[in-house]
C-alpha cells in the first residue's frame, strides 16, 4: 500500500484573541501558535498504521510555506517515508476547490494506492478539500471516515452519520479516504525517529514544477471570492459573574442553590 | 432560471430535519429571486416523502429507484450531473451535513460550480447571493460571493434555523432516473447503530460537560467530585471522547447526542457549533471557560471567565456546603 497523507499547518486559536487584519481577508497571526491540523493527525498515524500491517510507503503531502517544515518533519519522524511540499504564493487558500487541484497535481502522476486527508482543517473548516481531490484524480471516496479496514484491493470505511450512527461502504482502490478525529491513538514522535526524519526526503515544489498554471489556481479564476472577514458580535444573555476565581464560585453555588438549578 | 432546488436528505427511513431548515430559506430567497423551490428527492418508496415535502416546497421532483435504496455519493453524483445538465437551477443547497460534504465538493468539481461550504446565512442582495461563512471555530464571520455563472452551490449548515410546520401546498411530480445501472466502486454495506453506555445522557436532569481544557484524564477525579456533589452525570465535547476520557456514548453535539437537560454546566468547552446544537436545548447554561470570546458564552446563562481550576474545586466545595 502506497498511501498520500495530506496535511496542513493551522493556528490554535482555542485560547487565543483573533483579530481580522488591514485587508480584512486574512486575521493578524503574528501571536499564534501553529500545529499539525489536529485530523490530519489522526491521518498520519492511520497512514502509518496501515503501513505498518501491510507494507508499502507514506509519503507526505502539504501546500503552504515554508513554517510547514517542521510539521512535515514530525509527520516524517512517526514513520512517513518521504514529503512533498508545494509552495507558491499565487495559490488561493480560499478555495477549496483550487487547493484541491494542487494537491491533485502533485499526487497525479505518482504511484499510489490510498490518499487520506483530515475531514476539517480547524481553520477554514471548508470540509471540501478531500472530497475535492478525488473528483480531481477521477478516483472513488468516503468522507469522514472513523475505521478502515483494508483487503484485496478494497477498503471498507465506516463513514461517521450524525447522532452516532455509521455507514459502512466499500471502495475501490485507488481512493480518497477523509479521516475524522478520534479513529486511533496518535503516537507521540520517538526521539529515534526525530533524528531519522532529518535526512528524509523533502522536495519543495512550484506551481511550474507540477504542470500546473497560475491562472488555475490564483484569486482571479476562482469561482468565488472572499469579500471580507469581521468578528461576529457575540449576543450573550448570560449573566457574567465576577470577582476573584474564588468568589466567582461561591457566588455561583448560591446562585446554583438558591435559584433551584439544582 | 431562477429557481432554488434544495437536495432532500433522508436516512431509514426518515425525512431529515435539514431539509426543511433549508427549505425555509429557499422560500425566502426564492421570494427575492422570483422563482420557484424544488425539493429534490432521490430514493426508493419515497412517496410519503415526497407528499410531507409538498407542505415545504412548490416544487417536489423525485426519483423512485431500487438504486437508490440506501445513500450513495457516487450514484447521487451521476443522477444529479445528468438531471443538471437539463434543469438550470439558480442555487442548489444541500446540507453541510455527513451527506453533503461526501456529495458536494466532487459534484461541484465535475460540474464547474461555483460552490461555498457550511454556509451558516444566505442573503439576496443587488441580485446577488451573499452567502456568509465561519473561520477559527466561529471566531470570525466571512462574507463570500459567487463568481461565474449558475448554478450556484452552497452547503447549508444544520440548526441554525428552526423546523418549520408546513408553510406551502406544492405539486408533486415523479421523474425517470437517469441512473441506468448500478456501480461497483462504492457500494453501500451496512449501518452501525450508536453505542449504547451505562448512562443514557439524553435522559439526565443535569449534567457536567467536559472539554478539552480539563487538559488530561487525571483531572477529570476534580469533575467527579464536583457531579457527586450535585447528584449529576458526566457528558463530553468531542475533544475529550476523542482523548479517551470519556466513552463516546457520553458525547454531546451533531456526531453525539441531543441533550436538553435541566442544568447543562460546560467546562472548558469552546462552544463549537457541533457541539452548541447537540446542547443549546438545554434549559439553564452555565459555561465556565478563561477565553472571553469562547462562543459557548453566546448560549449560556451564567458565565465565569476564568481558569477552571481555580474554579471547579471551589465550587464543589461551597456546594457541598450549602447543602450540608
Ligand atoms: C463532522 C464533525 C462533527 C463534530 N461533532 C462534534 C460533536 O458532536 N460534539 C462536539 O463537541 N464536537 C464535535 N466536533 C468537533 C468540534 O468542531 C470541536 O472541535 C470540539 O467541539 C472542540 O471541543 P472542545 O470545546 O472541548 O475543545 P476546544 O475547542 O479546544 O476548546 C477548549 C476550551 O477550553 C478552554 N480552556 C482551556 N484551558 C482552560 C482553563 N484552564 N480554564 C478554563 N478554560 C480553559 C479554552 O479557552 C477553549 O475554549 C465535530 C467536528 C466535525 C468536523
Ligand atoms: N494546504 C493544504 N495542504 C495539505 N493538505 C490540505 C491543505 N488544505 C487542506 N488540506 C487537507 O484537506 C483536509 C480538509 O480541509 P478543508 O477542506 O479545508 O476543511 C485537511 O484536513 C487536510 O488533510
Amino acid at each position: 500500500m502506497n498511501t498520500f497523507v495530506c496535511v496542513k499547518r493551522v493556528p490554535d486559536t482555542s485560547e487565543a484573541e483573533v483579530k481580522v487584519d488591514a485587508t480584512e481577508k486574512d486575521v493578524d497571526s503574528s501571536k499564534f501558535s501553529f500545529d499539525i491540523n489536529d485530523a490530519d493527525n489522526y491521518a498520519v498515524e492511520e497512514a502509518v498504521q496501515i503501513k505498518e500491517a501491510q507494507g508499502g510507503t507514506v509519503q507526505v503531502l502539504c501546500c503552504g510555506p515554508q513554517d510547514a517544515d517542521m510539521m512535515i518533519r514530525m509527520a516524517l519522524a512517526k514513520g512517513g517515508d518521504s514529503a512533498m511540499r508545494i509552495d507558491d504564493p499565487r495559490i488561493n487558500f480560499s478555495d477549496p476547490l483550487q487547493v484541491a487541484k494542487v494537491l491533485a497535481a502533485a499526487i497525479k502522476e505518482q504511484e499510489y494506492d490510498l490518499v487520506l486527508t483530515g475531514c476539517w482543517a480547524d481553520d477554514d473548516g471548508f470540509m471540501a478539500v478531500g472530497v475535492a481531490l478525488a473528483e480531481e484524480l477521477g478516483i472513488p471516496h468516503a468522507a469522514m471516515v472513523k475505521k478502515v479496514e483494508v483487503e484485496d484491493g478494497k477498503v471498507k470505511a465506516h463513514r461517521e452519520l450524525e447522532g452516532g450512527i455509521s455507514e459502512v461502504v466499500e471502495i475501490t482502490l485507488p481512493a480518497v479516504l477523509t479521516i475524522q478525529t478520534g479513529i486511533n491513538e496518535p503516537r507521540y514522535a520517538p526521539i529515534r525517529g526525530i533524528r531519522q526524519a532529518q535526512k528524509k526526503e523533502l522536495k519543495v515544489l512550484k506551481l511550474d514544477d507540477l504542470g500546473i498554471s497560475e491562472e488555475e489556481v490564483s484569486e482571479d479564476s476562482s469561482l468565488i471570492e472572499l469579500k471580507r472577514f469581521y468578528i461576529p458580535e457575540v449576543e450573550s444573555k448570560a449573566e457574567i459573574i465576577e470577582g476573584e476565581p474564588e468568589e466567582k464560585a461561591e457566588k455561583l453555588a448560591e446562585k446554583m442553590v438558591k435559584g433551584g438549578l439544582i | 432560471m431562477s429557481n432554488i432546488f434544495v437536495l432532500v436528505e433522508h436516512r431509514q427511513g426518515e425525512l431529515r430535519d435539514i431539509t426543511l431548515e433549508m427549505l425555509t430559506k429557499a422560500s425566502q430567497l426564492a421570494e427575492k429571486t422570483g422563482g420557484e423551490t424544488v425539493a429534490l428527492l432521490l430514493g426508493n418508496g419515497v412517496d410519503s416523502h415526497a407528499e410531507k415535502l409538498t407542505g415545504y416546497s412548490d416544487k417536489v421532483l423525485y426519483m423512485d429507484d431500487p438504486l437508490f435504496e440506501d445513500y450513495n455519493s457516487e450514484k447521487y453524483q451521476k443522477a444529479l450531473v445528468a438531471f443538471f445538465k437539463e434543469q438550470k437551477p439558480y442555487l442548489v443547497m444541500m446540507g453541510h451535513t455527513a451527506q453533503g460534504v461526501d456529495l458536494a465538493p466532487a459534484l461541484a468539481v465535475e460540474l464547474k460550480m461555483p460552490f461555498v461550504t457550511d454556509v451558516i446565512d444566505l442573503e439576496y442582495v443587488d441580485d446577488k447571493l451573499q452567502p456568509l461563512r465561519q473561520y477559527y471555530g466561529g471566531k470570525v464571520n466571512a462574507e463570500f460571493s459567487f463568481k461565474g455563472e449558475p448554478p450556484y452551490l452552497v452547503t447549508f449548515r444544520e440548526a441554525t434555523l428552526e423546523v418549520p410546520e408546513p408553510f406551502k401546498s406544492g405539486k408533486v411530480e415523479k421523474i425517470d432516473s437517469p441512473l441506468k445501472e448500478d456501480i461497483d466502486y462504492r457500494k453501500f454495506l451496512e449501518y452501525i447503530e450508536a453505542e449504547v453506555g451505562d448512562v443514557d445522557i439524553t435522559q439526565s436532569e443535569i449534567l457536567v460537560a467536559v472539554g478539552r481544557g480539563v487538559k488530561e484524564e487525571k483531572n477529570m477525579a476534580m469533575i467527579e467530585e464536583l457531579a457527586s456533589a450535585i447528584k449529576a452525570d458526566i457528558c463530553a465535547s468531542r475533544a475529550a471522547t476523542d482523548a479517551g476520557w470519556l466513552p463516546h456514548d457520553r458525547q454531546v453535539g451533531t456526531s453525539g447526542k441531543t441533550v436538553k437537560p435541566k442544568l447543562y454546566i460546560a467546562i472548558g468547552i469552546s462552544g463549537a457549533f457541533q457541539h452548541l446544537a447537540g446542547m443549546k436545548g438545554a434549559k439553564t447554561i452555565i459555561a465556565i471557560n478563561k477565553d472571553p470570546e469562547a462562543p459557548i458564552f453566546a448560549e449560556a446563562d451564567y458565565a465565569i471567565i476564568d481558569d477552571l481550576f481555580k474554579v471547579v474545586p471551589k465550587l464543589t466545595e461551597k456546594l457541598q456546603e450549602l447543602r450540608g
